[in-house]
Order: structure tokens, then C-alpha cells, then sequence
């Protein structure tokens, strides 16, 4: 998967579990957690949503790789 | 004939305002049907019938608030009532989980079909018209439209299932009915969005919230206030001084402010009553999570994504079951006195993303498993966040949990739901060093907080509480 796709997938699945979370708000640098609001069962949502949409499944012990916007996109654009 | 009332639908609720009616006259309800939305100060929720029979009248409007108590509908135990008359009360005839009713007598040979038959037909998406009926002078019977809906079951998919659940569409506009929750329909409403033009992504094609605001066209870029709005899931239940509501967001139109800030009112209203009349005592420890961290890790390894548990899930589950253990902590204090609770209904405080927070029930959470506790807190989640709360769910948690620790803070101290007598508190789960066994170590750890009320308990009684969580997460397999 190349950058654009898992960055697209990654801003569709935070639209879905966090509608009110602004497409400006996703910076590379943005942090789920902290900066999105995003708490862990929204978190767990997203990582579900990503799953489905691009069949990476990402284990829990990867989670601290993703936890910025631009950490995800890499990580799926790595193993899409 | 009996009355439907304005529920309470939380302690610190007054009046409520009717936002939409799911029946409408001459339709049958049963026991535990969705009749209405309401919206509190709080929260849209949907209020569900305390009686089997047929819907005669509304006595309120949409849009109109009303007390707590006051009559909105007039439900008539058979359609042979439907004329106001003075019918025996409808105790006794109903069951939660209904099964067909008992074909009541037909009105008049004018009806060829009965409402509920009727109204089982529109729950099932059957056009009876299109029946021909096998009852007497060929009236279509239950189970004539309960083939027909077998027949179409193919395309119908889950809806027969769901069909308890999900209340029927309003009345208006019947030719193009939209399934959609209260909360999407009064988006769409302000927004100005056609929701039949919307296509639906939840449950039966239902219009979420989401679907709603992905309809709405784009504006101009907005305000960057993200940084500096503080997290809505931070806040303690005891409101700062000034409300937190700034710029509002975009695509969260004044409906959201305004609710935002009626329920900021809300809050701080009761828990300044709580402040008053509840003479609380604080109590914190650390709990011990290294092998409640190292037991769920190893299960979620074996997990696909969508049975995950998260921390929150060990954590409530073992607060249920030590809220079990001791009383004291579980039940309200009402008229003077503690009345503790038999059963546990854990009331979680659930974010709201537009501000503010509702702290509904997970029932009976200390007979749930972890995973049916963690499916349940998802639902319970997710339906709090979309406004389709029901009115058990808010009206009876036994003791609540707040649970800050995502959002960054290392502990919080609750202020209690009145009448509850206690709150719990969870911080975010940390590496800490720790000692153990006269060694150094790096554990997970998490401070839990205990507020409670002093008229029923004591601080030797709250430790022993928070001690019992701490002794059930170091055996987390047998949660």
C-alpha cells in the first residue's frame, strides 16, 4: 500500500469512529490519544475499522508504533 | 386505560422534552417497546412502555418539555378500549419479552385488519395489503404477516430480529421512511440535510449520526482551536468553573453547543448538590496490575481485533465484583436511608465528543464475563455517544466508575451520583518502579480513588473495598 492509500484509509476510519474530528486536525503529528481524543475503545474501533478496510491487523504489542496520525500511516503503508 | 408518564430518567432530572414519538395511535406496544424519544438536559434517549396495549392519544406534542410525571400518552389495554372508557388496569398481561399477544377482539368488521396485527406489519415491513388473510371473513392474522415477513426474510435479513429493537419510523412521510436514529434525524433537521437521500451505515440501514454529518457539504476551513480544547473526557464529573465550550466546532452546529452546555448545567447542578448533601470521604491506592496487564496482553495476542479487551474492561469488572462483596458501597441512600443494592448495576462515565459527560449503567456487570462485559461497554459506549440511550441504562446505576486514565491523568477523584454512595476512580495505567519481594521491578500500576458517602461507610470499609479490587485484578483469569 503506498502512502496515499494508508494515509486515506487511516483519515476514513478516525471519520468513522471520531465524526467530529476535523480533517485539518489530522496532522502527521497529531496523536490519537491526546491530541484526537480518542479514547482506548475508540482507539481498539479504529484499529478494527483499519483492519477490515485493509486486512493489517495490527497487534496490541504495536500499538505504541501507531499512536500518531503518521505513525499509523507508515505502519500500513509498511505491511499493506 | 393507563397513562404514560414522563419518566425519571436520572436523579437529577426534571422535565424532559419530547423530540419524537416511534408509535404512533392505534399502535400496539408491548411491555418494553420504544415509544418516544426524550431529550433531557443530558442526553436524546428513548423511553420504552411500561404496559402492553394500544396506543389511544398523545397528550403532548413533539418539542413540548414537561415535568417529570406528567401524562404524555394514553394507552388503552386492548383496541376495543380505544374510546376512552374506564378499562381494567393492564397489570399481569404483560410479559417483557411478549410473545404474539392475544388476538384481541376485532373492533368492528370495518378493521379487517387489527392494529397490532397492524403494527406487527409494519415492524416487519409487511404490506398487509398485499396478504391474503386465513382468519375469519379472511382477516389477516399474526401469522399470516409473520409468513408473509418468513417469505421475504431473504432480503429482510436480520430486520426480524432487530425488529424489537428498532422503533418504528415516525408516521410522516410514509412513503419514504428513513430508519435513523433520533439524534441523526434532529442533525439532519438543522443542518438541513434530505436524510432519505442518505445512505444509511448502521444496524438495518439505519441513518447514523455519522452518516449525517458525512452528508453535509464542506465549509470553510475552521478555527484551529483543536490544540487547545481541553479533552471533554478529562473533565471530572465536577465542572470548572467556567464551561469549557469555545468556538464550536464546525460541523457540530449550535444543536451540540446547546447541548453542551445544558448538560454542563445539568452536571454541575447535581453534583453541587452532591457536594452539599453527601459528606464524602477520599480514599486512593495503587493497584498492583502486572499480572492483570501481562494476562490480558497474552489474550489479546490470541484475539482478533474485535474481541480485544482494553484495561477498562479488568478494571470494571473487578470493581463490580468487590461492589458485590461490599454492600456499603452499592445502592442509594434515599428518604434518610441506605438501601443497599442486591444487584450491581456499574455506572460508567461515558465522554461525550461534543463536551460533557453521562454516566450510564452496564447491568448486573458483576455476572458478566469479561468478554460479554466488554461487548456491552462498547454498545453502552457507542449508544451513549449517538444519543440512543435507554431510560433504565441512565436511571439505575448502583455505584459508577470514572475512568480518566486514557485521557493522561494519574488519578481522579469522583464526586458521587446522588443518591448513589460511592464512586470509583481509575488513572491511567503506568509503568512504575515497584518494589517486590525486597526487589527493584518495573510494573504496570493504575491508582484507583474511592469518594464515598460518609452517612453509610467509613474509610476502614472503603480500604477494604478498594483492597478487594486489588486482590481480584491479581488473578485476572478468574475475572
Amino acid at each position: 500500500m503506498n502512502q496515499q492509500d494508508a494515509r486515506q484509509a487511516v483519515e476514513t476510519a478516525i471519520g468513522k469512529v471520531a465524526p467530529d474530528v476535523e480533517p485539518g486536525d489530522l496532522e502527521g503529528g497529531a496523536r490519537l490519544r491526546q491530541d484526537l481524543e480518542l479514547d482506548s475503545l475508540d482507539f481498539l474501533h479504529v484499529v478494527e475499522v483499519i483492519a477490515e478496510s485493509t486486512g493489517v491487523d495490527i497487534p496490541e504489542a504495536d500499538y505504541p508504533a501507531v499512536a500518531t496520525v503518521d505513525g499509523l500511516v507508515n505502519y500500513l503503508a509498511a505491511r499493506g | 386505560m393507563a397513562e404514560f408518564r414522563m419518566p425519571s430518567l436520572g436523579a437529577d432530572m426534571e422535565h424532559g422534552k419530547v423530540v419524537e414519538w416511534l408509535v404512533k395511535p392505534g399502535d400496539y406496544v408491548h411491555k418494553g417497546d420504544l415509544v418516544a424519544a426524550v431529550d433531557t438536559d443530558k442526553t436524546v434517549m428513548d423511553i420504552e412502555s411500561f404496559q402492553e396495549g394500544v396506543v389511544a392519544e398523545f397528550l403532548v406534542d413533539i418539542g413540548d418539555t414537561v415535568q417529570v410525571g406528567t401524562p404524555i400518552a394514553r394507552i388503552t389495554a386492548t383496541p376495543a378500549e380505544l374510546p376512552p372508557s374506564p378499562p381494567p388496569p393492564t397489570s399481569g398481561a404483560a410479559s417483557t419479552h411478549a410473545r404474539s399477544p392475544v388476538t384481541p377482539p376485532e373492533p368492528t368488521p370495518a378493521h379487517p385488519v387489527p392494529p397490532p396485527v397492524r403494527h406487527l406489519a409494519h415492524t416487519l415491513g409487511v404490506d398487509v395489503g398485499r396478504i391474503s388473510g386465513s382468519g375469519t371473513n379472511g382477516e389477516v392474522t399474526r401469522d399470516d404477516v409473520e409468513r408473509a415477513a418468513a417469505a421475504s426474510a431473504a432480503d429482510a435479513g436480520p430486520a426480524r430480529a432487530a425488529a424489537t429493537e428498532v422503533p418504528p419510523e415516525p408516521a410522516e412521510g410514509a412513503g419514504r421512511r428513513v430508519r435513523s436514529s433520533p439524534l441523526a434525524r434532529r442533525l439532519a433537521a438543522e443542518l438541513g440535510v434530505d436524510l432519505p437521500g442518505i445512505a444509511g451505515t448502521g444496524p438495518g440501514g439505519a441513518v447514523t449520526e455519522e452518516d449525517v454529518l458525512a452528508a453535509v457539504p464542506p465549509r470553510g476551513p475552521r478555527a484551529e482551536t483543536t490544540a487547545e480544547a481541553p479533552p471533554s473526557a478529562a473533565q471530572p464529573p465536577e465542572p470548572p468553573h467556567e464551561a469549557v465550550e469555545e468556538a464550536p466546532r464546525q460541523k457540530r452546529p449550535t444543536a451540540a453547543g446547546t447541548k453542551a452546555e445544558s448538560l454542563r448545567q445539568a452536571v454541575g447542578a447535581l453534583m453541587s448538590r452532591s457536594k452539599k448533601e453527601i459528606p464524602h470521604y477520599y480514599l486512593s491506592t495503587t493497584l498492583d496490575l502486572a499480572a492483570a496487564m501481562a494476562w490480558m496482553q497474552a489474550a489479546n495476542q490470541q484475539r482478533p481485533v474485535s474481541a480485544r479487551l482494553v484495561p477498562s474492561a479488568l478494571l470494571l469488572k473487578a470493581t463490580a465484583l468487590a461492589a458485590k462483596e461490599v454492600p456499603d458501597m452499592n445502592g442509594f441512600f434515599t428518604k434518610g436511608a441506605f438501601h443497599p443494592s442486591s444487584e450491581v448495576h456499574l455506572g460508567v462515565a461515558v465522554a461525550l465528543r461534543h463536551g460533557g459527560l453521562v454516566a450510564p449503567a452496564l447491568h448486573d456487570a458483576d455476572t458478566l464475563s469479561l468478554d460479554d462485559l466488554m461487548v456491552q461497554l462498547r454498545d453502552l459506549v457507542s449508544r451513549a455517544r449517538a444519543g440512543r440511550l435507554q431510560r433504565a441504562e441512565m436511571a439505575d446505576p448502583t455505584i459508577t466508575v470514572t475512568n480518566l486514565g486514557d485521557l493522561g491523568v494519574e488519578s481522579v477523584y469522583g464526586v458521587i451520583y446522588p443518591p448513589q454512595v460511592a464512586m470509583v476512580g481509575f488513572g491511567k495505567v503506568l509503568e512504575q518502579p515497584w518494589a517486590h519481594n525486597g526487589m527493584l521491578g518495573i510494573r504496570h500500576a493504575a491508582t484507583a480513588t474511592l469518594s464515598a458517602d460518609h452517612r453509610v461507610s467509613d474509610g476502614l470499609r472503603g480500604g477494604r473495598f478498594l483492597a478487594r479490587i486489588d486482590e481480584l485484578l491479581q488473578k485476572p483469569e478468574e475475572l
